[in-house]
């Protein structure tokens, strides 16, 4: 952690053989409709700026963020009630679990026959992949929470509520920022899925409407924006991580 | 005057078809320390449980100051085994906690009650460190700190010091005697090492069974302050010898 340039020179050095790789092959084959050169992708991110950037991105962003934020109410709401109650425990982790067996992407055209082309279709799509791990995460980490230490609040004379603040929150929060990381990318994926099904504008709609035009360096422009957004994602979150969790696992 | 009387308590865990305490009377004067002595598993643990709220008696009353404890608040300090210091929390932070619940107290007046905790049991200037930057020592000094600041006169120990090395051991065990006598509360002493509870309590109870029906109380020939030279005199080391006998009967069974 400390040497973190030193770290991940390994990985960089990995991610640039591929790259020469890729466009090394990609060069030979000469096709590129269908196997464009990382630099021809480079190429097509710089022309395209324009609408990618003002349209496309802030309409995929908005779909994620809106998805992110209904995924976390309804993860966080369902963890806790599952935490305080055996009867929501048992009634409800069964269902959340099974709800992570419907392939969301085969449903997803149904999606939007149901609500239309608009945002909502998109937002759903990204609620059902991502309200999962959230929860489920959620959920463990309220129950790493010991009893040992409950029981000594309670001989101070605790009410539930000092519990749930004083240990629960504390407890919860390096699965918490767990989640988050795990669910960042998760609804970038979503929504881009749920564009490519449908939609007006958003990076996933684009990167499909280039594949109509035989566009191969214009199908994979958008998507490594999205990659890119996603790891300063992860990225902005880890850094909240460090500022707000001091402490981390079992003592 | 006695600070805590158990009369004719009963407790049976659920699940369990016997009484683990079974019309259990004694009674434990202002002021004095003692050590409850048992082997493992015997339910002394569960007699603390009962004392601080945590499990209700089957039938059977206990008083503290007196006064039965049910609708009482505060009137005991707990200290767990383990030191449960909560691990995201800094040591002063950790001590704010009793009081942060009584709510008796602004900010300002618990980090004044902190700060002379702290330097009273000889851990000043480690508010802001962490848990796992203390010692095994340390930790449980700072454990103790946080159960005197609930304010109780009665405090109730469990083990504290068996997860120590001995010589960290033998010297909390000379600190908490000079901490019990600069403050005068009452302590209850949680323990199953005969050296220990010989060198602290002023008489030891001896739980001789499960179920416990009574706690034999075995007066220590000892003055304060004492030291552990008196260990080896030869009274001492006969009653060790004889508190010895009495739980090894137990083991055998």
């Amino acid at each position: 952690m400390k040497k973190r340039g030193k770290g991940n020179l390994p990985a960089l050095i990995m991610l640039f053989a591929l790259l020469m790789l890729w466009q090394l092959g990609a060069m030979k084959v000469n096709a590129a409709y269908i196997l464009p050169t990382p630099l021809q992708i480079l190429q097509k991110l710089w022309e395209l700026r324009a609408p990618l950037f003002t349209v496309h991105l802030p309409a995929t962003m908005l779909v994620t963020l809106i998805g992110l934020v209904i995924s976390l109410v309804l993860g966080l709401g369902l963890a806790i009630l599952m935490d305080a109650s055996p009867f929501w425990q048992k009634a409800l982790y069964p269902v959340v679990v099974a709800s992570q067996t419907i392939p969301t992407t085969a449903l997803a055209p149904l999606f939007v026959l149901w609500f239309g082309y608009g945002i909502w279709s998109k937002v759903l799509v990204t609620v059902l992949i991502t309200f999962f791990p959230i929860t489920i995460t959620v959920y463990d980490g309220l129950q790493s929470a010991r009893v040992e230490m409950a029981e000594l609040l309670l001989t101070y004379g605790a009410t539930k509520r000092d519990i749930f603040l004083k240990i629960k929150v504390p407890c919860m929060l390096p699965y918490f920022f767990s989640a988050i990381k795990m669910a960042v990318p998760m609804s970038i994926i979503g929504a881009a899925i749920g564009e490519w099904l449908g939609a007006q504008s958003g990076l996933g709609y684009f990167s499909r409407r280039m594949m109509t035009q035989l566009d191969g360096a214009g199908v994979f422009a958008p998507i490594v924006l999205l990659s890119a957004v996603a790891m300063l994602a992860v990225g902005l979150v880890s850094l909240l991580e460090k500022k707000v969790v001091r402490w981390r696992g079992e003592s | 005057m006695s600070v805590l009387a158990f009369d004719g308590v009963s407790y049976r865990y659920p699940g369990e078809n016997f009484y683990i305490l079974d019309q259990l009377s004694f009674s434990v004067e202002a002021g004095s320390f003692h050590c409850i002595l048992g082997i493992s598993g015997c339910g002394k643990s569960t007699i603390f449980r009962i004392i601080n709220g945590l499990l209700q008696p089957k039938c059977g009353s206990i008083s503290v100051d007196g006064a039965p404890i049910a609708g009482h608040k505060h009137y005991c300090g707990y200290m767990p085994q383990k030191d449960m210091l909560f691990p995201w929390r800094t040591i002063g932070e950790n001590l704010a906690l009793p009081m942060e619940i009584q709510g008796k107290y602004s900010k300002k007046e618990q980090r004044g009650r902190i700060d002379a905790a702290l330097a009273d049991v000889g851990l000043a200037g480690c508010r802001d460190k962490r848990p796992e930057e203390l010692s095994g020592g340390m930790r449980q000094r700072a454990a103790f700190a946080r159960t005197m600041l609930t304010g109780s006169d009665l405090l109730l120990l469990d083990e504290p010091f068996s997860a120590l090395d001995f010589l960290t051991r033998i010297s909390m065990q000379e600190w908490l005697l000079d901490q019990w006598q600069r403050h005068g509360k009452t302590i209850l002493f949680i323990t199953h090492d005969v050296e220990e509870a010989l060198f602290l309590s002023s008489s030891v109870l001896v739980v001789e069974a499960t179920p416990i029906r009574l706690l034999r109380e075995i007066p220590v020939p000892l003055g304060y302050p004492r030291t552990r030279q008196d260990l080896a005199r030869p009274d001492i080391v006969a009653l060790r010898e004889q508190l010895v006998g009495m739980l090894r009967k137990q083991v055998a069974q």
